[in-house]
């Protein structure tokens, strides 16, 4: 049940880009048409479940025995750039054919900040592995349901008429308030 | 000061602003825009981050390899942003606490890295320090814009002083997450129109 409810918290209630506001830059930016921003979505829940784990094994075996907490946000980012850069490096090799889907996406994943956010959040809340897996996990849904929503409202927007003056970022903003807006109705979800 | 130096020092206030025109840095923007003084000290953070990261780039721009450019900025930038979470931390505690997990994300703000490849691995020092200053402080200018519209009609203050009677209704919705949208995209319309874009 516990388990359950980090799930739902963390995709509806808690929506990582629409409250928290992690990773606006893939938001705004790869929301252009459903299916890259499918393949966008694929490629944060891939590396956030991962770096997620060697991020919590080696806070918990490393940093923290040794009292080197303060080092944490060096670390972390070390980790997780040498980690898209190595993920990228054997995509390549052992399957092109997913390489060609999401492999332009990694480079961008380094510089989105919900892998780091997500990262040091499982640590600040004290969760054990699990409960951090499912909670990335289900942060990386929440983030991609939230940008595919997203890039159909753009599709949809591309053929309408704007008023000059929203025309470009005013407009994708308006519908990012409106789609935010949407989400604070899960805000009633409670255990 | 010589015309370049000026043009580096103001380019970042207001022609490419990072926030309002170049659009970037977008989760600190939106996330601790809650109140003018949140903004405000987010954006000196960064401006701090920034101004030492620049002129410690241009420093030693000649002696990395170009490449492994990046990881050795990243690791550079990493290092001051810890110094100012150690700092707020001892110092500016409320601050810290409200701005929580943003400090430790000013490392992966586009604003700091993209100056450092754009700029100060090209530039001296001197040249690097004017341009992070200017855009230190246009990113704080933003901020600290956004904020403050965000508190005046959320809460009914500016800087925590409330000049409105307690029951005044206020428009919440500025101060919860679809507010900080809105805000930012009326601004930029404002801009836009300032800027002359069709």
């Amino acid at each position: 049940m516990a388990y359950m409810m980090i799930f739902i918290t963390a995709i509806f209630v808690n929506n990582i880009i629409l409250s928290q506001f992690l990773g606006i830059c893939p938001f705004l930016g790869v929301s252009k048409r459903i299916s890259t921003a499918v393949g966008m979505g694929l490629a944060v829940m891939f590396v956030m479940t991962l770096a997620t784990v060697v991020t919590f094994l080696i806070y918990y075996t490393f940093l923290q025995p040794y009292n080197l907490k303060f080092m944490t946000t060096v670390t972390f980012i070390l980790v997780i750039a040498s980690l898209v850069q190595m993920v990228e490096l054997i995509i390549k090799k052992t399957s092109p054919g997913l390489y060609q889907s999401l492999g332009i996406f990694l480079p961008l994943i380094t510089t989105n900040c919900a892998v780091l956010g997500i990262a040091m959040l499982t640590i600040q809340k004290n969760y054990t592995l699990l409960a951090g897996i499912c909670y990335t996990l289900a942060s990386a849904m929440g983030f991609t349901l939230a940008i595919v929503i997203f890039a159909g409202i753009r599709e949809r927007l591309e053929r309408t008429e704007i008023p000059q003056a929203l025309k470009g970022t005013p407009i994708v903003l308006i519908s990012a308030a409106l789609l935010s807006m949407a989400f604070m109705g899960f805000a009633g979800i409670s255990y | 000061m010589n015309k370049t130096s000026l043009e580096n020092l103001t380019r970042g206030l207001f022609k490419e602003n990072p926030t309002f025109v170049m659009l970037l840095g977008m989760c600190p923007t939106l996330g601790v825009s809650t109140s003018a003084a949140n903004g405000l000290g987010m954006g000196l953070a960064t401006a701090f981050v920034l101004l030492l990261s620049n002129m410690g780039i241009s420093l030693v721009k000649n002696i990395i390899p170009d490449i492994i450019r990046i990881p050795s900025f990243i690791v550079i930038i990493a290092s001051f942003v810890t110094v100012i979470e150690m700092l707020m931390q001892a110092y500016l505690p409320q601050l810290y606490a409200a701005l929580g997990i943003y400090i430790p994300l000013i490392v992966v703000n586009c604003i700091i890295l993209g100056r450092a490849e754009a700029f100060a691995s090209k530039n001296n020092i001197w040249q690097s320090f004017l341009d992070a200053l200017g855009m230190g402080l246009g990113f704080t200018m933003a901020l600290t814009i956004l904020g403050s519209i965000r508190e005046i009609l959320g809460n009914g203050s500016l800087f925590g002083r409330s000049f409105i009677s307690e029951d005044t209704p206020t428009m919440l919705l500025f101060i919860m997450p679809p507010g900080a949208f809105l805000a930012l995209a009326g601004i930029i319309i404002v801009v836009n129109k300032l800027r002359g874009v069709k």
